[in-house]
């Protein structure tokens, strides 16, 4: 039987087949749709949202040492934060297989950068698989648990965004059932003390020396042979780039990206005139293989090391390269054209919050959620982000620095502060900051798509459970003063910020709009401009909101007034209270008023 | 359409929320169904944020790469005027870009310093030829849905792909929510009525 899955989806069927018992993760653009399918498709497995990426990792550590089949999924800057754990765990090993997701955002299609997870598995040194299509992916997952129960490691497989998001025909297979030994008090084994641990680093290097030997033989590692004497090493996505815009070339497919199988690339390197590696970001396999003697081996410096990948960007590189003698393509020129950026919704809570923060012209430190997109235009009030949970840390540094005048604020949503804020307001608390910490509470995960959290009273396998109540928390870690506002309530909004800045000490404000788009679609009466009483002052505009725009009528200075898409409006009533000749009414308070 | 020979690709094109990942995946599911392999692929995340989301299709006997090489989409379909303007250069020589009336002007667009173009399809046709312009936005109007644009302007490249309306039917029960079925269904017929004529 044969199913179009996405390479995500594939993955989840993939633990279902290999008889996984528990998956942890935390949701992050690419790899969110891997537990919802899970959750969605196959209940026999565990499945939960975990606070943040390094919990997951651990609840799944603790799932393997308990004999369940176990996987861990993040995209590649949760890895991040999983690395404490991580690193450890390669010494301990596993009892029953573990799988570690990392998926991996080349040209940060919806990342803070690109980072090259393909080093972090060589760094702790674990294997990892490079699935490049949605077979592999569901393939790769049951070979990558064998692998990590024969060789008692834990497995990566390294996932890209193209990966992750392309679909494509997948044949599945039967499920299988795999029991392994309950927990082992093998402290010597788990106990990660120094006395312990000096043993597990030798063990580690041990399985890594067989850990060599095997790959050597796996057909994971794959020669493909034309008779060309051009050879192109390749894995992951950009194998089917250069197999499209190629096909007559010698190709070695890397399945298995570490350890490398240095001696069967030998022997490949030495049948060809010329070798060219094809990989996006890092020279990753390009260093190691060159490092083990191969010097004549060339690639990024064709490929380049940012952005993704494209069947055009391959096929100029083994031009470049003299490999092949034309590119068969058009040019690639982007389209000169208006930018279409990503923007709050129509009727999102954090609109208000933004005006204000605007009106107001305060410092803030920002992080990740969709509230980053009140950096920009022409909301434009956000001025940093760096990782999960880094806005507190970052607006104490400052102030530290600068002193309080400055009026600094952090803001982070609900799922970002209980990932990683708590111990940025204990800090701020502990260390007497004078900052303003706004949590912007919308009841969801929004930006990856809208996923429970521990503050939204369900499980990712949709059951009941306590919910984190942020002012009750705030205030037990110490925090001043701790108030609760309507973001869509222009003044008084501004009036709780304005307060709580100038206060002195850590003050905490907590957002109360759920999120427009989910869990429910929210959608009141829409509004209307009144083109009589509009003067075109521009207000709204402001706002940034997709729903308000230029009508055809102009003012007396040529300035178009406003224009409501009945379609799009929500009825937040947001533009209603900015507009200041009452312009912006519901049509049947409009006939009534006249 | 000669499968055997050649790869279909179908390069789709819109704007967050117009249901442009509904149509990709239709399309990818008839030609499925039709027996034939298939590659999808678009990036989610921004996809209900207003942002610019483009999909591929690429159908054939053995497809490698899921994104389709710039220069050589055989089909677009564009939701959007302005959005097919973005989208024409990916178009193959002899291509079809199938647009639809739909117009929305994103909010940077109030603020004068990047314009939306007063008539998008007219400066598509001074591009190409080969432009089908489609009053998609009516025509869902007229049915009472604007979301069913993406289904119109499939069914407008339907006879273009070559498979039979009865798997393009079968693909939409399966994967339509089914209180929306039989509007789609609607839409799908009086739409492929129009490139008949």
């Amino acid at each position: 039987m044969t199913r179009l899955l996405s390479g995500n989806e594939a993955v989840a069927r993939g633990a279902f087949e290999a008889g996984v018992k528990l998956a942890a993760a935390y949701p992050g653009t690419p790899s969110t749709e891997i537990l919802e399918t899970i959750a969605d498709e196959y209940k026999s497995i565990y499945a939960e949202w975990s606070p943040n990426e390094k919990v997951a990792f651990e609840v799944g550590v603790g799932a393997s040492l308990g004999g369940g089949r176990t996987l861990v999924a993040m995209k590649h800057v949760g890895v991040n934060v999983a690395a404490d754990p991580l690193m450890t765990f390669a010494y301990t090993g596993v009892n029953a297989g573990f799988v570690l997701i990392s998926a991996d955002d080349p040209e940060m299609h919806s990342s803070q950068n690109e980072q090259d997870n393909r080093i972090f598995a060589k760094f702790a040194q674990i294997p990892f698989l490079e699935p490049s299509d949605s077979q592999e992916a569901k393939d790769f997952i049951r070979i990558g648990l064998d692998i990590s129960e024969e060789f008692d490691i834990p497995v990566m497989v390294r996932m890209t965004t193209r990966v992750s998001h392309s679909k494509g025909v997948v044949e599945l297979g039967e499920p299988v059932t795999v029991e392994k030994d309950q927990f082992d008090r093998n402290v010597r084994k788990y106990v990660m003390v120094p006395g312990h641990a000096k043993l597990r680093h030798t063990s580690l290097l041990e399985r890594q020396a067989r850990l060599a030997e095997y790959v050597e033989k796996s057909p994971l590692n794959r020669i493909e042979e034309n008779g060309s004497k051009v050879g192109i090493i390749t894995g992951g996505i950009s194998y089917q780039y250069v197999k499209e815009v190629a096909p007559d070339l010698d190709v070695f497919k890397i399945g298995i990206g570490f350890p490398l199988p240095l001696k069967k690339i030998k022997e490949f390197v030495d049948r060809h005139e010329k070798i060219l590696v094809v990989e996006e970001l890092e020279p990753y396999y390009e260093e190691i293989i060159r490092a083990a003697g191969m010097i004549s081996v060339e690639g990024k410096k064709y490929t380049g090391r940012e952005g993704e990948l494209s069947p055009y960007r391959v096929a100029t590189s083994l031009a470049k390269a003299g490999v092949v003698n034309k590119v068969d393509l058009a040019d690639y020129k982007p389209a000169q054209l208006f930018p279409r950026p990503p923007v709050l919704c129509p009727g999102c809570p954090h609109r208000g919050l933004f005006a204000v923060l605007k009106k107001l012209r305060l410092t803030v430190t920002g992080d990740i959620g969709c509230y980053t997109l009140g950096t920009l235009d022409p909301l434009q009030s956000l001025h940093t982000c760096i990782c999960m949970g880094a806005s507190i840390g970052n607006a104490i540094g400052m102030e530290k620095v600068n002193g309080s005048k400055q009026g600094i604020v952090a803001i982070l949503g609900d799922s970002t502060f209980l990932h990683s804020g708590i111990t940025g307001l204990l800090d701020a608390v502990y260390n007497r900051a004078n900052i303003t910490i706004i949590i912007a509470d919308n009841r969801i995960t929004a930006m990856t798509g809208g996923q429970q959290n521990p503050a939204t009273g369900y499980t990712l396998m949709g059951k009941p459970t306590r919910e984190v109540d942020f002012v009750k928390l705030a205030e037990a870690l110490g925090a001043e003063s701790v108030r609760s506002v309507d973001p869509l309530n222009y003044e008084e909004t501004q009036k709780v910020i304005k307060e709580e800045v100038e206060r002195p000490g850590v003050s905490v404000v907590v957002t109360n709009r759920p999120c427009v788009l989910m869990p429910k679609r929210i959608m009141d009466t829409p509004y209307e401009v009144d083109l009589e009483l509009c003067n075109g002052c521009s207000l709204c505009f402001r706002l940034g909101c997709p729903a308000i725009m230029p009508s055809k009528e102009l003012n007396k200075r040529g300035k178009p007034k406003a224009e409501i898409d009945a379609t799009l409006c929500t009825g937040c009533t947001l533009c209603a209270q900015v507009c200041k000749p009452e312009a912006i009414v519901i049509k049947e308070t409009a006939g009534a008023a006249k | 359409m000669d499968y055997e020979n050649k790869t279909l690709n179908i390069l789709i094109v819109g704007v967050g929320g117009q249901g442009v990942l509904l149509a990709s995946e239709l399309l990818s599911e008839v030609a499925m169904a039709s027996g034939l392999d298939v590659k999808k692929s678009e990036v989610h995340g921004m996809s209900q944020r207003g942002g610019v989301v483009s999909s591929h299709v690429r159908i054939g006997k053995k497809v490698y790469s899921p994104i389709i090489p710039f220069g050589q989409a055989d089909i677009i379909l564009s939701f959007e005027q302005a959005e097919a303007l973005r989208a024409v250069d990916w178009l193959a020589p002899d291509g079809k870009i199938i647009v639809s009336s739909t117009r929305l002007v994103p909010p940077i667009a109030n603020f004068g310093e990047v314009k939306y173009p007063d008539d998008p399809i007219a400066e598509l046709k001074k591009r190409t030829a080969n432009v089908i312009d489609v009053d998609a936005d009516k025509m869902a109007r007229d049915l009472g849905n604007i979301r069913l644009v993406n289904t119109i302007l499939l069914a407008v490249a339907s006879p273009y792909t070559g498979f039979e309306p009865s798997v393009w039917e079968a693909a939409i029960k399966k994967l339509v929510k089914p209180k929306f079925v039989d509007i789609n269904l609607e839409a799908f017929t009086q739409a492929s009525a129009l490139t008949i004529n």
